[in-house]
């Protein structure tokens, strides 16, 4: 296979329109949010930069999501842990960034050890004060908690909906760890009041934009990993266990590697999203690993087109979209009707999603032309959401 | 490959990603509303949906009534007051993401809300960013003062000290032995760490005090409660300091009950049961257990009678009951209207200058302050429980009380000191005679 | 004595004055006079005077002093500050004045006179030294209790009296120790009475008992004080032993609030395979119907209070499982075979379900009560064995073995089984497979209902309510084994009880952590729940 060929079939024409509109997209809202005057039209409000620099994040988690759910078939209601334990190394890092700046201008410990009367810094949280340690955590907890968990579960064939609900009560335990005080995290109140990131202060229009940007290139970089899997030898074999298990085993692919390995990369991923996502929103507390919330990131994917990777990305902004419009003014009151009516429609008229929809309807159309034509030489067929 | 494929499907899939993201930002463009100059905006922000809904609507109907009255009464500074309701759902970031949206999208003049000490915790840099103000209406564990937030409910020396005063006192049943329990977060666990501080420092054993947490929405007491029961079991007169959070609470009250533990025996005070939480509940195996507040429903007074009538008018529900956060924001609201008054305008800077000395009346009968610090001078009730869910007032202060920002029974924050109007510091330390949290 | 100050002098008084009376009827008019002065104590609205004039009125030896009193505790004695006079309302709700007990209109300035927790103690032990003859055995055995707990040496002449008279067996053996204790709060008492009393106590072996023992004076005679500790050491004993069988209990009574939230789950996603997050909600549409059933009687016929949740339960039934159809035939039916699929669309159905009843009832906890035979506790030796937990034990029986019943001896449960093993087969045989569907889905959904009727007596009735469930429903059903009822119990109790031997040690996060975590792992060693479902469709 030529290495243009390999390009292309990384950059097929979606993924090529997406990097590209992902990429405008990173330049022109910085640029219109600092360059173009408060007064014209076309300026960008620092609230859309922060809101959209939340919203890339969640593409990031449903892109994690994606790449297991839509690919392997592996459906994880806790993902939320590991975006929340990638944020919680991120704010650990900010945290220790605070230095002397807290309210008691205690320089090593973070104010709420000091008014709980902590006398040291707990062992954990030692090296966080330096970013290189921080971002190899962002990874590396979330990595090493899913390498444990896949681990056991993938070993023991725990699959379907019995992995499901074990996600979930991973991610409760985790939630209910995390709101003691004594675990040394913040507890309930969580971390924030952050200072600094890097030096620059997290609450600069020009360090949000910066952030905005890191966001839109780790998306992007996140795509592109994805894609490189999906589309190697190695996502074929995933999706053939995805479809059938049992088979894929029999043919002699270790299916519990295979299982492992995306997992890990997904939870990762999703880590580094948590990371992102903390000094764009200036908190990160257990309410992060609410088994809900892991159970609506699954859904901006199930709205975007499960097994379409750039539904996933449409599925999360859309979704949080709405939650942000509709939680205001007038409808207030009456959004969680929409958003449910919005998930019941999705799964019933839109089985495939919006993105698995627009694709399948495009196929098919193709499909028939190519008949016509009697040009059918395809050896694939884009992944289908259903099963 | 699909490739191959897509050049036959290229022209329509682009033009609907085109027609997609041209969609996303006219509908963004149209939510941008022009700057509406006739009309003063105060923001709410309280959860209308999610746990804390349950505590927060009321919050949001106060809000909308005082709001009302002010526009009935022919508005603020010759311009109608409108409110601009908005749902953050129980979900922190979503509170910041709502509170931004208030102050930079909508232009309100002031902000009303949070319940949850995380939530204020988590708007707290959009307010400081943007500067605004947030108006803050429940009680807290203080340990924090901020410029641009003004703190209406109970500092724990306006609820928790007086509390654990009266139950020592003779009227009290002289409590000897003492059980701590609350839901595991930071509002109990730094209002168990200043009582511990309190009771130590007024000679009581660390035997004599049993600190216990239980995790949110906790619903089986039954061992805590017996656990409980077996503490009280010691010789001495016993009792239960609650800072049980909302929800938690009327399932620990029904068990109590059923368990048979009377008042008489071991008297619970709570510090987050007021008249809206006894709602769901039967309280007659509770009578005489009791609450420290600031406010009671049952407090007889013109301005209190009055309040109420208005109030269920307003609501059209003769049951709804009035309660401790509903007064706060009520003495907020008048406190921050008649800062905007006094320097005729809403420009943040001058009523955040203006509000220190700002002098209201509640609704019990004092007036009440606004402080430096920012937080308010408040009476403290100890009402103890009745049959129809109201509560008989039995103790007060003698005045009124003001809120101590750092608390003095801690040691990282006995040296602090709040004071905006004149040091324009939040965190003075009165030793090294800084200002802290401001750079080193 | 630490309830008793202001009022132990006039309780003595009072019982000089009871047992003169008792000798023979002394002058009528020093009654009233003490009567009158005491009821002006009533009228400052300060808790001092009150005290005093509880004293008072106890101690005018006056036959409505009972009265009075029993009203003041109640909440029913009124008084009106202007006339100074003192007024009884009537359980019936009949005013009548409360010195002269002839029928009287109630001022509208009128106010209940308020009590603390010191009266109420202090008013407690009044009214046991007054009933303690009542013709009443209940009131006696009440009346005896509060002497004991208020181990006051004063009431030793009055409990003399009592004994001498009292026949029940199970009176006098409180009457007995409400003595011991007087007995061993007095200083006058020799060391020999006292180590008797002890011994008494000491058979008692409840918490108060022992609360009682380590109160005692460390000045005690060193024999005393033996005999004391001595006691409180087999008293700790024994309570331990019974600390276990009580963890046990509670245990059980967690298990079977388990068993009943998970029990229609097992239904909906452990036989049909509908991932159905909205469970949770149709237990709280249960519990909402409770109270709405409570309120309408509560408004037409208060005296039917106590039918209440039988009333509930069959109308939570059909409102749950009508809603339960409702979703079946209006959403779940087209999500068959994607399992993952009926999540995501419950989930949406379970924010529309919350909101919505939080749109019509309001945020707030509604206040669902218990009725009589639901509230209160019992002794079983050193056990608390409270009502409520006992019936919902029981409830979560029946239902679990009405369930069993059903699916094994009805037609219906018959078609049910048939259709969830084999779908095409079933239709071959002509069962309508669409209806069972319906009716399946409807029956998890109105058990979920009933559930709600149990749990709104034990927790807070309120959109939330469901959420708090869902979790733990889920984890019950997948550790005892999909698809499999038995399974569901054993996985329920098994849960329950292993948290409540779990929270005394490790608090009650730390047990709950465990809890999940030991699920975690136990589900890696049996991927299919403890009760796996044999058979060839492994991979369906």
């Amino acid at each position: 296979m030529s290495n243009a060929f390999r390009l292309t079939r990384l950059l097929d024409r979606g993924a090529a329109i997406f990097l590209v509109l992902l990429g405008a997209f990173a330049i022109a809202m910085p640029a219109l949010n600092l360059l173009v005057p408060a007064s014209s039209p076309l300026h960008v409000s620092t609230y859309l930069v922060a809101l959209f620099g939340k919203y890339i994040c969640y593409a990031i988690l449903a892109l994690s999501i994606d790449l297991i759910w839509g690919y392997a078939g592996i459906l994880s209601l806790g993902h939320g842990a590991f975006f929340a334990l990638g944020g919680y190394a991120m704010g650990m890092y900010l945290m220790r960034q605070i230095g002397a700046r807290g309210v008691y201008a205690n320089p090593v410990l973070p104010d709420f050890m000091v008014f709980l009367n902590w006398h040291a810094l707990p062992v954990y949280w030692y090296g966080f004060d330096w970013f290189p340690y921080a971002a190899l955590m962002v990874v590396l907890a979330p990595g090493a908690l899913a390498y444990v968990f896949g681990w056991f579960a993938f070993r023991s064939r725990v699959t379907g909906v019995y992995l499901s609900i074990i996600t979930q009560a991973m991610t409760f335990a985790l939630m209910l760890g995390f709101f003691r005080n004594n675990f040394g995290f913040g507890g309930n109140n969580g971390l924030t009041d952050f200072k600094d990131i890097l030096g620059f202060n997290v609450q600069a229009e020009t360090t949000r934009n910066a952030l905005l940007v890191c966001s839109c290139i780790a998306l992007a970089l996140a795509f592109l990993v994805c894609r490189f899997i999906v589309t190697s030898k190695f996502g074929k074999v995933l999706v053939a266990i995805r479809d059938a298990e049992s088979r894929a085993r029999f043919l002699g692919y270790r299916v519990e590697s295979y299982k492992l390995f995306v997992f890990v990369v997904s939870a990762c991923m999703a880590g580094i999203a948590g990371a992102l996502y903390v000094p764009q929103v200036g908190i990160i507390n257990p309410g992060e690993f609410a088994p809900g919330n892991s159970i609506e990131a699954v859904i901006w994917v199930a709205v975007g087109g499960r097994g379409t990777l750039t539904g996933a990305v449409l599925g999360a902004i859309l979704v949080n979209y709405a939650k942000t419009y509709f939680t205001s003014g007038i409808l207030a009151p009456y959004w969680l009707f929409m958003l449910g009516a919005l998930f019941i429609g999705v799964t019933l008229l839109l089985p495939r999603g919006i993105v698995g929809s627009i694709k399948y309807g495009l196929d098919r159309r193709a499909d028939t032309r190519a008949a016509a034509l009697e040009e059918d030489t395809r050896d694939d067929v884009a992944p289908v959401a259903a099963e | 490959m699909l490739t191959q494929v897509s050049t036959v499907a290229k022209r329509p899939r682009t033009g609907r990603w085109l027609a997609a993201a041209a969609g996303l930002t006219m509908s963004l463009a149209a939510t941008l509303p022009a700057k509406a100059a006739d009309t003063i905006k105060v923001g709410i922000l309280h959860s209308l949906s999610g746990t804390m809904a349950i505590s927060e609507t009321t919050l949001k109907d106060m809000m909308l009534m005082l709001i009302d009255e002010q526009n009935k009464k022919g508005g603020l500074l010759g311009k109608k007051l409108e409110p601009v309701v908005v749902d953050p759902a129980s979900n922190w970031p979503l509170f910041a993401e709502k509170a931004r949206e208030l102050i930079s999208k909508d232009h309100v003049a002031v902000v009303f809300g949070c319940w949850t000490s995380v939530s204020r915790k988590s708007v707290l840099p959009v307010f400081k960013e943007l500067n605004s103000i947030l108006f803050y209406p429940v009680q807290f564990e203080g340990e924090e003062s901020e410029r641009n937030v003004f703190y209406t409910g109970a500092a724990p020396n306006q609820q928790a000290i007086p509390a654990v005063d009266y139950l020592m006192s003779k009227d009290g049943g002289a409590v000897k032995r003492w059980v701590l329990e609350g839901t595991d977060y930071v509002y109990p666990r730094t209002t168990n760490k200043i009582l511990e501080a309190y009771l130590k420092s007024k000679g009581v054993k660390d035997d004599d005090i049993l600190i216990n947490y239980t995790p949110f929405g906790f619903s089986d007491w039954q061992t805590e409660v017996s656990k409980i029961k077996t503490f009280g079991s010691a010789g001495k007169k016993t009792a239960v300091v609650s800072t049980i959070n909302g929800d938690a609470n009327v399932p620990f009250y029904k068990e109590l009950g059923n368990q048979g533990i009377k008042a008489t025996d071991i008297p619970v005070v709570a510090f987050s049961v007021g008249e809206e939480e006894l709602a769901g509940l039967d309280t007659k195996p509770l009578v005489g257990h009791l609450a420290a507040w600031n406010y009671f429903e049952s407090i007889k007074t013109p301005a209190n009678a009055a309040f109420i009538k208005r109030w269920h008018a307003f609501i059209k529900n003769d049951k709804r009951t009035t309660n401790d956060p509903m007064e706060a924001h009520y003495i907020g609201f008048n406190m921050w209207v008649k800062a905007v008054e006094k320097v005729g305008s809403t420009d943040p800077n001058k009523v955040i200058a203006a509000l220190p000395g700002i002098k209201v009346p509640n609704l019990t009968g004092g007036v009440s302050e606004m402080l430096p610090n920012h937080y308010i001078t408040k009476p403290v009730y100890i009402g103890e429980v009745r049959g129809d869910g109201q509560f008989n007032v039995v103790w007060k202060t003698k005045g009124l009380v003001p809120g101590d920002e750092w608390s003095d029974y801690l040691p990282g924050s006995r040296d602090l000191k709040a004071d905006w109007v004149t040091l324009k510091c939040g965190n003075y330390n009165t030793v090294t005679k800084k200002c802290g949290g401001q750079g080193s | 004595m630490r309830i008793l100050s202001a009022v132990s002098f006039a309780v003595l008084l009072s019982l000089t004055v009871l047992a003169g009376s008792l000798a023979a009827s002394s002058a009528a008019s020093a009654q009233g006079a003490g009567l009158e002065q005491g009821l002006q104590k009533f009228t400052t609205d300060d808790f001092s005077d009150t005290s005093e004039g509880i004293g008072a009125v106890a101690a005018s030896g006056n036959p409505r002093a009972a009265d009075i009193l029993g009203a003041l505790q109640d909440g029913r004695l009124m008084f009106d500050a202007a006339s100074k006079t003192v007024f009884i309302k009537t359980a019936a709700g009949a005013v009548v004045n409360a010195a002269t007990g002839r029928p009287a209109m109630l001022p509208d300035s009128a106010d209940n006179v308020r009590l603390n927790n010191r009266l109420r103690g202090a008013l407690d032990a009044v009214m046991g030294t007054l009933t303690l003859l009542s013709p009443d055995p209940a009131k006696r055995l009440d009346a005896a209790q509060a002497v004991f707990k208020s181990r006051d040496p004063k009431t030793l002449p009055a409990l003399g009296t009592a004994l001498a008279r009292e026949k029940n067996s199970r009176i006098r053996r409180v009457l007995q120790e409400a003595r011991a204790a007087a007995i061993l709060s007095s200083d006058g008492a020799d060391d020999a009475a006292k180590v008797a009393a002890i011994a008494m106590i000491r058979d008692r072996g409840d918490q108060d008992s022992l609360a009682l023992l380590q109160s005692l004076p460390k000045d005690s005679p060193a024999n005393v004080r033996e005999a004391a500790s001595a006691a409180v050491a087999r008293i700790g004993r024994s309570l331990e032993m019974w600390s276990l069988l009580q963890n046990a209990w509670y245990g059980l009574s967690l298990g079977s609030v388990l068993l009943l939230a998970a029990i229609g789950l097992a239904i909906t996603f452990g036989v049909m395979g509908v991932i159905n997050m909205a469970h949770g909600e149709m237990v709280m549409l249960g519990a909402y119907v409770t109270f709405v059933v409570q309120q309408v009687i509560r408004a037409y016929d208060p005296s039917l209070f106590g039918y209440s949740l039988i009333v509930a339960i069959p109308l939570a039934f059909v409102v749950t499982g009508a809603a339960g159809v409702l979703i079946e035939r209006s959403i779940i039916r087209f999500l068959y075979g994607r399992p993952l699929e009926t999540l995501l669309a419950t989930w949406g159905l379970s924010l529309i379900l919350q909101q919505l009843v939080r749109t019509i009832f309001g945020p707030t906890n509604k206040d669902v009560g218990n009725p009589s035979w639901m509230s209160g506790a019992f002794d079983l030796g050193g056990m608390t064995i409270t009502y409520n937990r006992l019936w919902i034990i029981v409830f979560a029986m029946i239902v679990f073995v009405a369930l069993l019943a059903m699916l094994r001896f009805i037609r219906l449960g018959l078609e049910m089984r048939a259709v969830t093993q084999n779908r095409a087969m079933a239709a071959a045989m002509g069962i309508r497979t669409a209806r069972i569907d319906a009716l399946t889905f409807g029956l998890g959904s109105g058990i979920a209902g009933i559930a709600g009727v149990a749990l709104s007596q034990i927790d807070n009735v309120s959109p939330n309510l469901g959420q708090g469930y869902i979790i733990d429903s889920f984890l019950v059903v997948v550790f005892g084994g999909v698809g499999n009822l038995w399974g569901t119990l054993v996985g329920a109790l098994t849960l329950g009880v292993a948290n409540k031997f779990l929270e005394p040690f490790a608090g009650a996060v730390l047990g709950k952590i465990a809890i999940l975590v030991f699920i975690i792992l136990f589900i890696q060693k049996r991927p299919r729940g403890m009760f796996a479902l044999k058979g060839r469709a492994v991979e369906a």
